[in-house]
């Protein structure tokens, strides 16, 4: 059975340094929802999602966050993670010297044992089996279980390997940070396709920042969020999208 | 503290049931002698019955040891007190140290590691024998079919005085430097090797199987000779943490590898935080031969290590790998030294260190070419990796050439853990702890998994330890 998921994000601010990056997001997400969220360069779509996932780079300096009744601003980046939220990176970091796949394996089982304390580790061979499967499906090549984590993966492979530990870490609330960038359109088709798959079977709310309208090909959102200015703007369906693609933001942000 | 069941059957088998009784005369042991002077080197070289060929050069060596300087230019030193130091131990006082007296974080360590009990005795010099005796005596039936020679160094003097003495501080003269004069003065226990010509020895041999001899001393010394075409990786030391109630280990190692022969020689060492490690390695290659050193540093409160390679002949080649741990209050100065004496030779210098909570750490590095050796190929690589805002890191890399026609290729980095690696990881349900402890397992891998496997796993093990506690 699927457990229900929610997040309330209300009037949320934060700030690098005396930067102010977020003045006020407001967002409700819930299970099997997908939300879209676009915006100019510099709009605070990045961050936002960096802030949910605890990124200590950025200081909260308002607003509250509640995931499933939970203060989410008072989880450490880890018990954000063990408690169900995933970030997709935009620009993963490579470990020199960590294989992928033990990586993984330990990650997995860590959360594993977290979420039910009953939960039998999974062995390097049988942990291998499960990410060749989910691999094939994203048409990775097998060769990543052995290579180091990020390193020397090109744009594409980053983003793919995004999605598999996505698939294999089993969240419930997964932030995509442009997961669309760097992937030519087969692989983009690919990967949208594997997200919404993941997101039916695992009941995932969805929240995907994107530079590209492409992505709504493959992907049917629930809502569209544009921001700017650290705030969002403007909310609706797939029109707003056509306005963009005929005015660019100016056009939106001018109404 | 009663002595375990297990420990206590194995004690009774060897007649070893009081060793745990001896408190009192330990004491008085180490109330006698201390310091160094002419009559307790007579006296070593009595006590082993020495030629008086050895007597003469310890005597000799005693006089460099007292007019050469500290060495100056490297970590401080001040704390040594030499007056203060058993300069030789019995072997039937040595495994008189009662358990009581090993340090409690050792223990745990041991604790930690899962070391059988009697393997912890022996390790903390506190237990004569341990199982593996029968593996020892097997695998020495089997050399000594093919003529290799495996003793302790003592022994080997008594039983092939011609050998030793043609080698013998042939490679580390008792007058290279300081230490090195003070281990050929008092040097007691190590091990000797000698494989004949074409003979390859396929298990690594390992210190710690030759029991009942002196390999855990103070100022050992270690001779290997490998006879042309053949080969030997030689295992020295091992994770578990090394208790030693003097404060000064002192050795010297001396390799000599023939004409298309290959040594490989495996350290892993993990010294009680009192102690400082002052090692004085070198090994000579002639033609087409290759010597591999592969040093990993833990614990200690000052080592200075810089494994060296002098290549004598065209062809021969030389590597030197290391992996430094520094620790609170430690310094690890390490690094390596090639000498490219020869022209076609090439050598590669590898050395990563880690440095967490005000922990120090050197890479002191030369490699030297003589002119006229041309078509030399040399490559130095040092990565430093800091946890913390408080440890440090510093880089000597000596390049010293007289040659134009060589080929000479030098990284270096040095690096913090990063927020964003760890943001990275934590963001995937790691700990602070473990997502630092993979990234420093990753940074050492390259090291780690060119020793044998067991060993590997036990350095994997040992790392996480060390990282225990050392986030947040």
């Amino acid at each position: 059975m699927i457990k229900k998921s929610n997040l309330q994000i209300k009037n949320l601010r934060a700030a690098i340094g005396s930067t102010k990056i977020l003045n006020g997001v407001s967002l409700q997400i819930n299970s099997g929802e997908t939300h879209i969220i676009m915006g100019p360069n510099g709009s605070g779509k990045s961050t936002l999602l960096s802030v949910l996932m605890g990124n200590p780079k950025y200081e909260v300096t308002g607003g509250s966050v509640v995931f499933n009744k939970k203060n989410l601003l008072k989880m450490s980046v880890t018990e954000r993670a063990q408690a169900g939220i995933f970030l997709g990176f935009q620009h993963p970091q490579a470990i020199a010297g960590v294989t992928f796949g033990s990586f993984l394996r330990l990650a997995h089982n860590f959360v594993a044992k977290e979420r039910d304390s009953k939960a039998v580790p999974i062995a390097p061979g049988p942990f291998a089996n499960l990410m060749r499967e989910e691999m094939s499906k994203l048409k990775m090549d097998q060769t990543f279980i052995g290579r180091f984590v990020n390193e020397g993966f090109s744009g594409g492979e980053k983003k793919k390997s995004e999605i598999l530990q996505m698939a294999l870490l089993k969240p419930s609330v997964a932030f995509l940070d442009e997961i669309d960038s760097g992937l030519d359109i087969d692989a983009l088709k690919t990967v949208a396709t594997e997200v919404g798959t993941i997101q039916k079977e695992q009941g995932l709310a969805l929240v995907i920042v994107s530079h590209n309208p492409k992505i709504l090909d493959f992907i049917e959102p629930d809502k569209i969020h544009i921001m700017s200015k650290g705030k969002i703007v403007a909310q609706g369906g797939k029109e707003i999208v056509a306005k963009i693609e005929r005015g660019g933001y100016d056009a939106l942000l001018k109404n | 503290m009663p002595v375990p069941k297990k420990t206590k059957k194995l004690l009774d088998k060897t007649g070893q049931t009081d060793a745990f009784s001896f408190k009192t005369k330990t004491k008085s042991f180490f109330a006698s002698k201390r310091g160094l002077n002419e009559d307790v080197i007579r006296e070593i070289s009595a006590q082993k019955s020495e030629p008086s060929w050895m007597l003469d050069l310890r005597l000799n060596a005693y006089k460099i040891f007292l007019k050469k300087k500290m060495p100056a230019w490297g970590p401080d030193l001040s704390g040594i007190d030499f007056n203060n130091i058993h300069y030789y131990v019995r072997p039937q006082d040595k495994v008189k140290r009662s358990w009581e007296e090993v340090p409690s974080e050792i223990k745990d360590t041991f604790d930690k590691l899962g070391i059988p009990e009697a393997e912890r005795k022996f390790l903390a010099g506190t237990g004569a024998q341990f199982e593996s005796e029968m593996v020892y005596h097997s695998l020495a039936e089997n050399l000594a079919k093919q003529g290799v020679i495996f003793e302790s160094t003592d022994d080997a003097l008594k039983h092939h005085p011609d050998i030793f003495k043609k080698y013998f501080g042939t490679i580390v003269p008792p007058a290279d430097n300081k230490f090195s004069a003070l281990n050929s003065a008092v040097w007691s226990g190590g091990s000797f090797i000698y494989v004949p010509k074409g003979v390859h020895v396929e298990l690594p041999l390992q210190a710690y199987f030759r029991i009942n001899s002196e390999n855990m001393g103070q100022f050992e010394r270690t001779l290997i000779i490998a006879d042309e075409g053949s080969s030997v990786h030689y295992v020295e030391g091992c994770t578990a943490p090394t208790y030693s109630s003097d404060s000064l280990h002192s050795a010297v190692v001396e390799i000599i590898v023939k004409k298309g022969a290959r040594v490989q020689y495996t350290t892993i060492q993990n010294w009680s935080s009192n102690v400082y490690n002052l090692v004085t390695k070198r090994a000579a290659a002639y033609e087409n031969a290759h010597m591999y050193w592969l040093d990993c540093n833990l614990g200690s409160k000052v080592t200075m290590k810089y494994p060296s390679i002098l290549l004598c002949k065209p062809g021969a080649k030389g590597e030197i790998q290391s992996l430094a741990f520094a620790g609170e209050g430690q310094h690890q100065d390490a690094g390596g030294k090639v000498i490219h004496l020869s022209g076609n030779t090439s050598s590669t210098i590898i050395s990563k260190s880690i440095s967490k909570k005000g922990g120090h750490s050197t890479y002191r590095g030369l490699v030297k070419v003589v002119p006229g050796a041309s078509k030399v190929k040399t490559r130095v690589v040092c990565d430093a990796l800091m946890l913390d805002k408080a440890s440090r890191s510093d880089t000597y890399p000596v390049m010293d050439i007289k040659e134009q026609d060589v080929a000479i290729a030098h990284e270096a980095t040095v690096a913090k853990i990063g927020e964003d690696e760890l943001f990275y990881l934590m963001s995937r349900g790691l700990s602070e702890e473990q997502a630092a402890t993979l990234i420093v397992n990753g940074f050492a891998s390259p090291i780690v998994k060119q020793l044998p496997m067991e060993y590997a796993v036990e350095l994997n093990r040992l790392l996480a330890l060390e990282m225990t506690g050392s986030v947040g």
